[in-house]
């Protein structure tokens, strides 16, 4: 038996990258900008997009992802905004993420044209979908305060691989025993680059700044045919 | 947990370089940012890689330790906390941060040099093998 040393030095995940690019051709092609929203389960995803998108300016479309179930996506519909429901059981194994491919499949589903954004809700889990690209300009990414200071330092690579982070349910903070400096402080010193903003889905407050960040995020100039 | 996402990954880009040869290892290097538990890996490659031609490759990891460099002042450093930490309890375990700021001048310039890689570096495939339908037409090497 003769063995064969044979040289790769590939990124182990360039195919997702090659899906990616093309996601990404496809956006910039209809001039739509894409957010990679993440986090933990319950930490308040849909909620935040509910209160941000309602009354927002902007032709906006939501990708939900989820290993089961539609409530996501009914309770985005009842915006009026164009909603897909991406299941990650059905057919992909009940992936905990979503990655490059699962995305493309649904994109058929949308009309990018008639789109300016396209926020894509990761599917709630703060470990695989860091590593996985999708073809978006932004990732973002919602940490409440009911989760404890530590979980920048325990989960490094996706508060580090996010753009901004928006820290949620702070109206809950007089009833905690919360530091939120030292969360600030935890933030800072695993990502120093990325924006932090308060937010309470519940109250309203900060939600400004979150729509604000997500529209910004669509002032792409439209590609030239 | 990303180690099964990870494995699936590494899995499918030997295959793709290996023509339908068996593969007895695949060298991998993993830089210590990406998280990834060694022992976690093999196991979940174990898996992933049944009835494939990656079936009982051995998989050979090489841990980069981090590098982070400043842009302000020049100055390198491993972010890593400190190795064997001693037992905290509560809230003093978040002295040990990893250090992703720079130690000397506490600039924003500060970027990763290495630690973040997740690459195939190679593999080793055996010709000369015994079913001639899983080999590639016109291979150059000889069975041996």
């Amino acid at each position: 038996m003769h063995r064969t040393k044979i040289k790769i030095a590939e990124d182990a995940l360039d195919a997702n990258t090659t899906i990616a690019t093309a996601n990404r051709a496809d956006f910039d092609r209809a001039g739509v900008a894409v957010v990679n929203l993440m986090s933990a389960p319950g930490a308040g995803k849909t909620s935040l997009l509910e209160r941000a998108l309602a009354g927002a300016d902007v032709r906006v479309g939501v990708l939900e992802g989820d290993v089961q179930g539609s409530m996501d996506a009914d309770r985005i519909s009842a915006l009026h905004v164009p909603v897909v429901q991406l299941n990650t059981d059905g057919g992909f194994g009940g992936e905990c993420h979503l990655d490059a491919n699962m995305v493309r499949s649904a994109l058929p589903d949308f009309d990018l044209d008639d789109l300016d954004l396209l926020v894509v809700e990761n599917v709630g889990n703060l470990v695989c979908p860091a590593e996985f690209r999708i073809g978006e300009d932004a990732k973002a990414m919602i940490c409440s305060v009911t989760e404890g200071e530590d979980k920048p330092i325990k989960y490094p690579l996706m508060f580090r691989t996010c753009d901004i982070v928006a820290v949620n349910k702070i109206d809950l903070l007089p009833h905690l025993d919360f530091d939120l400096d030292l969360l600030l402080d935890n933030i800072a010193a695993v990502n120093p680059d990325a924006e932090v903003m308060r937010v309470s889905a519940r109250t309203g407050e900060g939600i400004a700044d979150f729509r604000n960040w997500l529209l910004g995020v669509g002032g792409r100039d439209e590609v030239p045919a | 947990m990303h180690e099964l996402s990870i494995s699936s990954a590494v899995v499918e880009t030997a295959l793709a370089h290996a023509g339908g040869r068996r593969i007895s290892t695949v060298n991998v290097r993993v830089g210590r940012l990406r998280q990834v538990v060694p022992e976690s890996l093999a196991f979940y490659f174990g898996i992933v890689s049944r009835d494939t031609d990656c079936e009982d490759a051995s998989l050979e990891l090489e841990l980069i330790d981090a590098l982070m460099g400043c842009d302000c002042c020049g100055q390198e450093w491993d972010p890593a906390p400190p190795a064997e930490p001693a037992i905290h309890s509560g809230l003093e375990s978040m002295s040990l941060l990893p250090q992703f700021r720079c130690p000397a001048c506490e600039g924003v310039g500060a970027r990763v040099l290495r630690g973040e890689e997740l690459e195939v570096e190679s593999i080793e495939v055996e010709d000369g093998d015994p079913e001639p339908d899983r080999s590639p037409s016109g291979r150059a090497a000889t069975p041996g």
